[in-house]
């Protein structure tokens, strides 16, 4: 579902399921998992309850991923350039002295200063953005075929944020490296993704070309979230448009749609049946029986 | 959606000071070894006010001393050097009595609505803690308060004997906007209080500020390095880089014409979500890493990094934060020139 070369954007709200969303998108979950009715089972356990550590152990050579707290991701005790080269030695791609000879050119490509002397350095010698450029590192280091960013960005500062995106995207361009980014900003996406995946509880509600999807949205969650965030290129002030309530519990999520409850576009058959997710456009589907172009447009449902 | 700017505040105290701070220095010693006898300079030496009835964002990279700043100011860490005086009395001179009276009316939101609220008190005994602290209400008075401030705040007065834990971000948010409202304040100190939470729910956190502003006529100092938020929210917005304030204008102006350099790139980077408008913007993309605050660069501290450094002026001269057009400071020797 991924293209090769493509930059994926999968945006949604926390304990969303964007995660795991990412892994079985790709089909990385192994062959005892199985798809039940929107959740993931594998070895008899739902999958939005493993452990980054038990994630983790999915990536291979053909996929990276980066997490959103580097602290948890590397080793507080051994030397980040070490560890680079340990994620490359592990992998078996390169052998032991390749792997050494490729570290510094791995932490150059990430932009880090002086990339001899910082090889040498602790984790905590790192500043939050450099930190967060080493796991980048570390995840380009097998030169995957794709990188899966779940909230690189989010722990970092816009300067910093600015770098990384940049990186993220010569990556793309010269090394045809597919990019998943899995996010709540929605400007990141924007400035970055060609093509977005828009979650809710679990489920994909709309996907589609970036551009459409901003211009177009047809699901009222994604609609929502677009007029919910304050824009620095706003000249007037508005009130923030808010999504009332909160996310479902999933453990014993409402009947029919599961973004009924706090929708304002909702009709009667919202709370009955689940919508499927299907075409609205070109290349672009949602999960909704009304869609914003009949709910702006003041129109009744026609189903 | 009116195109009116319904945010604009004419109360005639606008204009005045509530709070002004005047140069604040706050250092942390750090201990033995490599860096015996040296400092964490968080904040060196700050001059700036807080009108009365406005909302002033500060913005700035991690780590440049936003927090410290609010702290200091908010009266919960002793400053190293300097003044903060509130409706001018001078809050680093007072003591006992006096002090915590003025304190009453200085509070604080923090960001983290899990690690901030304790998790053995139920979110009545939360709430009314500053109530016993300063001894003003008990029994039902107190009871009567908490279900008031509650509500005002979202939430539902019957929760008052549950846990924080059973609540999510956004609640819990809830939950210190009303302990911080509890006391009446006239001043709020709010640092990063949507950060942590999700996207939807921050606009619900974003409007209540708002609402709770115009309603109690709150002046607030809001913490954040969102700027989209800081520009959405605030009058004026001050900059912040290494301790030190790099600039501070309204809001709008700050936006339209930045003067320093550090603000320039900071606004520059900041993501747009239309993907028509983000494939023509382009961002002025800093080299380098942030200095360390226990050693910050000589001259202009921002010169490590600066696009448009000439030296040795700016590694030898520190630029003052001086007005370069009508309630526009900044602190640069070429402002204006990127
Ligand atoms: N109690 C403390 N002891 C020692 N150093 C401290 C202490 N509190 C803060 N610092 C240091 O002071 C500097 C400023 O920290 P502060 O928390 O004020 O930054 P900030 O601007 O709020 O950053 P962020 O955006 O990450 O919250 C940092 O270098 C920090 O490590
Ligand atoms: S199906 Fe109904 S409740 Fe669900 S998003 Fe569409 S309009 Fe709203
Ligand atoms: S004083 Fe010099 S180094 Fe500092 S911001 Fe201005 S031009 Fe840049
Ligand atoms: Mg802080």
């Amino acid at each position: 579902m991924v293209n090769k070369g493509e930059t994926l954007g999968i945006v949604g709200e926390s304990g969303c399921g964007k995660s795991v969303t990412a892994l079985s998108v790709l089909r990385l979950i192994p062959e005892p998992g199985r798809i039940v009715s929107g959740h993931i089972w594998f070895k008899d356990r739902d999958v939005a309850s493993y452990s980054r550590e038990e994630l983790r152990e999915y990536r291979g050579n053909d996929v990276s991923m980066i997490f959103q707290d580097p602290m948890t991701s590397l080793n507080p005790v051994l030397r980040v350039g070490f560890q680079i080269k340990e994620a490359m030695v592990a992998h078996e791609r390169f052998d032991n002295k390749t792997a050494d000879e490729r570290v510094v050119p791995m932490l150059q490509k990430v932009r880090i200063s002086d990339p001899k002397e910082r090889a040498k350095n602790y984790p905590h010698q790192f500043s939050g953005g450099m930190r967060q450029r080493a796991m980048i590192a570390m995840g380009l280091s097998n030169e995957p075929d794709l990188l899966i960013a779940d909230e690189p960005t989010t722990a970092l500062d816009v300067t910093v944020q600015a770098q990384i995106i940049e990186l993220l995207r010569d990556l793309n361009r010269d090394m045809g490296t597919a990019v998943v980014l899995i996010t709540h900003n929605l400007a990141v996406v924007a400035s970055l993704c060609t093509r977005v995946i828009v979650m809710y509880a679990g489920r994909i509600v709309e996907s589609g070309p970036t551009r459409q999807i901003f211009n177009s949205p047809q699901h009222p969650y994604t609609w929502s979230l677009l007029q919910s965030i304050p824009r620095i290129d706003s000249t007037q002030h508005d009130k923030l448009l808010t999504i009332a309530g909160l996310p479902p519990d999933l453990s014993n999520p409402p009947p029919g749609c599961l973004f009924h409850p706090r929708c304002r576009f909702r009709v009667d058959r919202c709370s009955k049946e689940e919508p499927p997710l299907e075409e609205v456009g070109p290349e672009q589907a949602a999960r909704c029986w009304v869609l914003m172009k009949n709910a702006l447009a003041g129109a009744e449902p026609v189903r | 959606m009116s195109a009116q700017d319904s945010h604009v505040k004419q109360s005639p105290a606008y204009e005045m000071a509530l709070v002004r701070v005047e140069d604040v220095v706050k250092h942390f010693p750090i201990g033995t070894g490599l860096f015996g006898g040296q400092a964490v300079r968080a904040v060196d030496g700050v001059s700036f006010e807080v009108r009365s009835g406005e909302t002033l964002g500060l913005v700035g990279e991690s780590g440049c001393g936003k927090s410290t700043l609010g702290r200091v100011i908010a009266q919960l860490q002793p400053a190293t050097a300097g003044h903060v005086f509130f409706r001018d009395t001078d809050l680093v001179r007072l003591h006992g009595e006096k002090l915590r009276r003025m304190r009453q009316q200085m509070q604080m939101i923090f960001q983290d609505p899990y690690a901030s609220l304790n998790p053995r008190m139920t979110v009545g005994d939360i709430i009314g803690e500053p109530l016993q602290n300063f001894g003003i209400a008990r029994g039902k008075e107190r009871e009567r308060r908490i279900n008031e401030v509650m509500r005002t705040c979202g939430l539902n007065p019957n929760f008052i004997r549950r846990y924080p834990h059973e609540f999510s971000g956004g609640q819990r948010q809830r939950i210190g906007i009303a302990r911080a409202l509890v006391l009446n304040p006239t001043f709020i100190v709010a640092d990063e209080p949507i950060s942590a939470l999700d996207v939807s729910i921050q606009a619900q956190i974003v409007n209540l500020l708002e609402d709770l502003q115009d309603r109690f006529k709150l002046t607030y100092l809001f913490i954040a390095h969102d700027l989209s938020v800081v520009r959405h929210l605030s009058d004026r917005v001050a900059v912040m880089y290494l301790g030190k304030i790099v600039e501070i204008a309204d809001s709008k102006e700050i936006y339209l014409n930045p003067l320093h350099p550090y603000t320039k790139a900071l606004l520059s980077s900041i993501p747009i979500p239309d993907p028509d408008l983000e494939a023509q913007r382009e961002p002025i993309l800093l080299k380098g890493e942030i200095p360390s605050p226990v050693n910050p660069p000589t001259g202009c501290r921002f010169h490590t990094r600066c696009p448009i450094a000439q030296f040795p002026k700016c590694s030898e001269e520190e630029p003052p934060l001086e007005e370069k057009a009508a309630g526009h400071r900044a602190a640069c020797h070429f402002a204006g020139q990127l």
